[in-house]
C-alpha cells in the first residue's frame, strides 16, 4: 500500500470530506447504540431534536458552543504553526481565575471599563500559561504536548487550592466555589431571560479577527510557513522561534477567553467543574474545521449540538450520554483520515 | 515521625514499589512504541480501558489472570487502531494519539454506564493479594518491599527483564530499534517497517493496558472515573527521563514512585500547614522538571514521529 499525492481539490470537494467524516462517525456510533439496545434512527433523531428542535434547544446549543469556539480557535491557531497546545483546559481555567480575582469587587468599575480590563488581563494570563511550554520547546527541546498536558493537572489543583483558600466563597456553605462576580463584570444576556450571552458574540468576532490574522497578515503567513516546514521557513529568513512565541501568546489568550466568558457570561463564579473538558474538545473542533477559524464556529456549534442533544436523548432513551464523547472522539479520527484523502490517493498493490 | 526516618521504614518502600508497578508496565509499553518510532499518546486512554476491562472481566465472573489477559487484548486493539492510522497512513501521531485517548476513555465510560446503569458506588472485586516469597520476604525492609507484593508487581519486574532481553538480545529487538532509528536499513534487510511498527505499538499498548489494570485489580479493587489521573502522561515523561532505555526507565519509575509515596507521608506530617494540593501537584511538576533536566542531552530515536513510506527518501 502506498500514498500518492493528488492535485488540490476544489472547494466543493474539500467541504464534502468533513461531511463524509461525520457520516462515517454516525455509522460507527450506530453500532454502539445497537449494542445499547436502542434504535439508531430514534436515538439520532432525539439527539438532533435535543440540539436544535426548539428555540430553547437551539439557544442552549449556541450557549454551549461559546467556550468551544474559543478553545477551538486556540487549538487551530497553535496547530497551524505545529505548536501542539493540548493545554487549552489549563489556559481556560487561568481565564476563569483572572475573571474572579478582578471581577468580585477588587476593581469597582462600570462594565464598559471593567469587562475590557478583565478580558485583556485574562488573555495575558492564558498567553503566559502557554509561553512557558513554548519557551521550553524552543530553548530546551522539551516536547510541548507533555508539558501542556501535565500543566492541565497542575492548574486544576491550583484552582482547587484557591477555591478552598483565598478565593473561597464565605457564603458558599463549604462548597469549593468562589464568590459571584459583581454586576459590572457580567456579560449581558443577548435575549432577556435566556442563557445565551454576549460571550457568543465576542467568540464570533474573535473568529473573524483570527481569520484576518491568519489570511491577511505577515504573522499569519509566517505561522503557516513554520507549520508547513520549520526548516524551510528558517532558511527563508522567518524567525521560527519568535513566530512560535507569538503563536503561543495568541493561542493561550484565546483559550483564556473561554474561561472568562463562561464565568462572566454564564456561571457567575469559578468552580472546579467550570469546564467539562472544553480544552480537549477544542482539539476536535479545530480538526473538524480543518484549522480554519471561520470553520471553527460551524464545527463548535456542531460539537456543542452533539453534547446538548445527547443529554436530552439520554433522558428519553436508555443510552448513556457518554455516547456524545464517543461520537466526538470518533469524528476526530475519521476527520484526520478524511483530510488525508483530500491530499493523497491510497494505492493498493 | 521524622522526615528522614520515613525513608528507612518498610511500609514506605512497600508503597513506593506498589505505586511504581503500573508506571513500570505503561512506561515499558510506551518505550517499545517509541523505540520503533511511534509516539503513542493514546496511553492515557488505553490505561483507562485496561483498568476497566480487567476489573469488569473479574466482576463478571472471570478469574484474575483472565482479567489481565482481557485488559491486554483491549489495549492491543486500541494499539491496532493507533498503528493503522499512524503507520501505513502516516497521520500525525500527536492528533491520532489524543484521538485514541479521547475514544478509549469515552468508550470505557460509555460501557461502564451501560453495564452498570444503576450503581452509585462502583462494586468491588477480590483483587490480587500479596504473595510473599518464602525466605526472601524475610529480609528487613528490602525483602518486604520487593518480595511481599502481589503477583502483578512481580510481573512488572519480569516485564522489564523481558523487554531488555527482547530489545538487546534478539534479532526482532534489533529490527524494532532500527525501525526507530533508520527504517530504510530495516527495509533493506527485507523486513517490513510497517509490520514491525504495528506489532510494537500493539504490544506496547497491551502493556499500557495491564498497567491500568494493575490499579483496579491490585492497588485497588474497583473502577473509578478519572482514576488514571495523568499517569499515562507521566509515563511519557519517564520514557524521556530514562533516555529510551528500559533499565534507566525502571529506575526513573521507582524514583518517581518513591517521591510520590514520600509526599503522601510528608503531607500527613505537615498536617494542614501547607495546602494538600501543593503535594498533589508535585508528581506532575516533577515530571516537567525531569523533562527539562534531560532535554539537552536527550537522544531521541532518530525516526521518532517520522512516518515511513517504502521507497521514499
Amino acid at each position: 500500500m502506498r500514498l500518492e499525492p493528488k492535485p488540490a481539490p476544489t472547494l466543493a470537494v474539500t467541504l464534502l470530506y468533513p461531511l463524509g467524516a461525520v457520516a462515517a462517525t454516525l455509522v460507527i456510533t450506530s453500532l454502539l447504540v445497537l449494542v445499547a439496545g436502542a434504535s439508531p434512527f430514534s436515538v439520532f433523531y432525539l439527539v438532533a431534536k435535543g440540539a436544535a428542535g426548539s428555540q430553547f434547544a437551539l439557544l442552549e446549543t449556541l450557549t454551549r458552543s461559546t467556550p468551544l469556539i474559543f478553545t477551538g480557535l486556540a487549538v487551530a491557531v497553535a496547530f497551524r504553526a505545529r505548536l501542539w497546545n493540548i493545554g487549552a483546559e489549563a489556559q481556560l481555567y487561568v481565564g476563569g481565575i483572572v475573571t474572579v480575582v478582578l471581577g468580585t469587587g477588587a476593581l469597582p468599575l462600570p462594565a464598559f471599563l471593567l469587562i475590557p480590563i478583565i478580558m485583556v488581563v485574562a488573555m495575558a494570563g492564558g498567553a503566559l500559561m502557554l509561553l512557558g511550554p513554548a519557551v521550553l520547546k524552543t530553548r530546551f527541546g522539551v516536547d510541548e504536548v507533555v508539558t501542556t498536558l501535565l500543566l492541565n493537572f497542575i492548574v486544576l489543583l491550583f484552582v482547587s487550592m484557591l477555591l478552598e483558600g483565598p478565593l473561597k466563597d464565605p457564603m458558599g456553605l463549604g462548597w469549593p466555589q468562589s464568590s459571584k462576580v459583581i454586576a459590572g463584570a457580567q456579560l449581558p444576556r443577548i435575549i432577556q431571560g435566556k442563557r445565551l450571552h454576549y460571550g457568543f458574540v465576542i467568540a464570533i468576532v474573535s473568529a473573524l479577527i483570527v481569520w484576518v490574522i491568519m489570511k491577511k497578515t505577515t504573522l499569519g503567513y509566517e505561522m503557516r510557513a513554520v507549520g508547513h516546514n520549520p526548516q524551510a521557513a528558517g532558511f527563508a529568513g522567518i524567525p521560527v522561534n519568535r513566530v512560535l512565541m507569538k503563536t503561543a501568546l495568541l493561542s493561550g489568550g484565546l483559550a483564556a477567553l473561554a474561561g472568562f466568558s463562561e464565568v462572566s457570561g454564564l456561571k457567575g463564579n469559578l468552580t472546579l467543574d467550570l469546564s467539562p473538558g472544553y480544552g480537549y474538545s477544542g482539539i476536535v473542533v479545530a480538526m473538524l474545521a480543518m484549522l480554519n477559524p471561520v470553520g471553527v464556529v460551524v464545527s463548535a456549534i456542531f460539537v456543542a449540538g452533539i453534547f446538548v442533544g445527547a443529554d436530552a436523548m439520554s433522558r428519553a432513551a436508555q443510552v448513556p450520554s457518554y455516547i456524545a464523547d464517543v461520537m466526538v472522539a470518533t469524528a476526530l479520527l475519521t476527520m484526520v483520515v478524511a483530510i488525508l484523502m483530500t491530499r493523497f490517493r491510497i494505492r493498493w498493490k | 515521625m521524622d522526615v528522614v526516618e520515613i525513608l528507612f521504614t518498610a511500609s514506605f518502600w512497600v508503597a513506593a514499589i506498589r505505586i511504581a508497578s503500573p508506571l513500570i508496565f505503561a512506561t515499558m509499553g510506551e518505550l517499545i512504541c517509541e523505540r520503533a518510532g511511534v509516539l503513542n499518546l493514546g496511553i492515557e486512554g488505553i490505561m483507562t480501558a485496561g483498568a476497566f476491562a480487567g476489573w469488569f472481566t473479574v466482576y463478571a465472573g472471570g478469574d484474575l489472570w483472565t482479567g489481565v489477559a482481557v485488559a491486554a487484548l483491549a489495549g492491543a486493539m486500541f494499539g491496532l487502531l493507533h498503528a493503522t492510522l499512524t503507520v501505513p497512513l502516516g497521520l500525525s501521531q500527536h492528533v491520532v494519539g489524543i484521538g485514541v485517548t479521547l475514544l478509549a476513555t469515552s468508550l470505557t465510560y460509555f460501557t461502564y454506564r451501560l453495564a452498570l446503569p444503576e450503581v452509585t458506588s462502583p462494586p468491588k472485586i477480590d483483587a490480587f493479594q500479596p504473595l510473599p516469597i518464602p525466605g526472601l520476604s524475610k529480609i528487613p525492609v528490602i525483602g518486604e518491599a520487593l518480595f511481599a507484593q502481589t503477583p502483578l508487581t512481580y510481573l512488572a519486574f519480569v516485564t522489564v527483564a523481558l523487554v531488555v532481553w527482547l530489545l538487546y538480545r534478539t534479532p526482532l529487538g534489533l529490527a524494532i530499534r532500527a525501525a526507530g532509528e533508520n527504517p530504510s536499513a530495516v527495509e533493506a534487510q527485507g523486513i517490513s517497517v510497517t509490520a514491525i511498527r504495528i506489532g510494537a505499538v500493539m504490544a506496547g499498548s497491551a502493556l499500557m493496558a495491564i498497567g491500568g489494570a494493575f490499579l483496579t485489580m491490585s492497588a485497588f479493587n474497583s473502577f473509578f472515573f478519572g482514576m488514571i489521573n495523568g499517569r499515562g502522561w507521566i509515563c511519557i515523561a519517564l520514557v524521556v527521563f530514562g533516555s529510551w532505555r528500559p533499565g534507566k526507565a525502571l529506575l526513573g519509575a521507582i524514583l518517581f514512585a518513591a517521591f510520590d509515596a514520600y509526599q503522601v507521608r510528608l503531607q500527613q506530617i505537615t498536617g494542614g500547614v501547607v495546602p494538600y494540593q501543593i503535594f498533589l501537584m508535585m508528581p506532575y511538576a516533577l515530571s516537567i522538571l525531569a523533562l527539562i533536566l534531560v532535554a539537552r542531552r536527550a537522544t531521541y530515536p532518530k525516526a521518532l514521529m517520522i512516518p515511513y513510506q517504502k521507497g521514499e527518501r
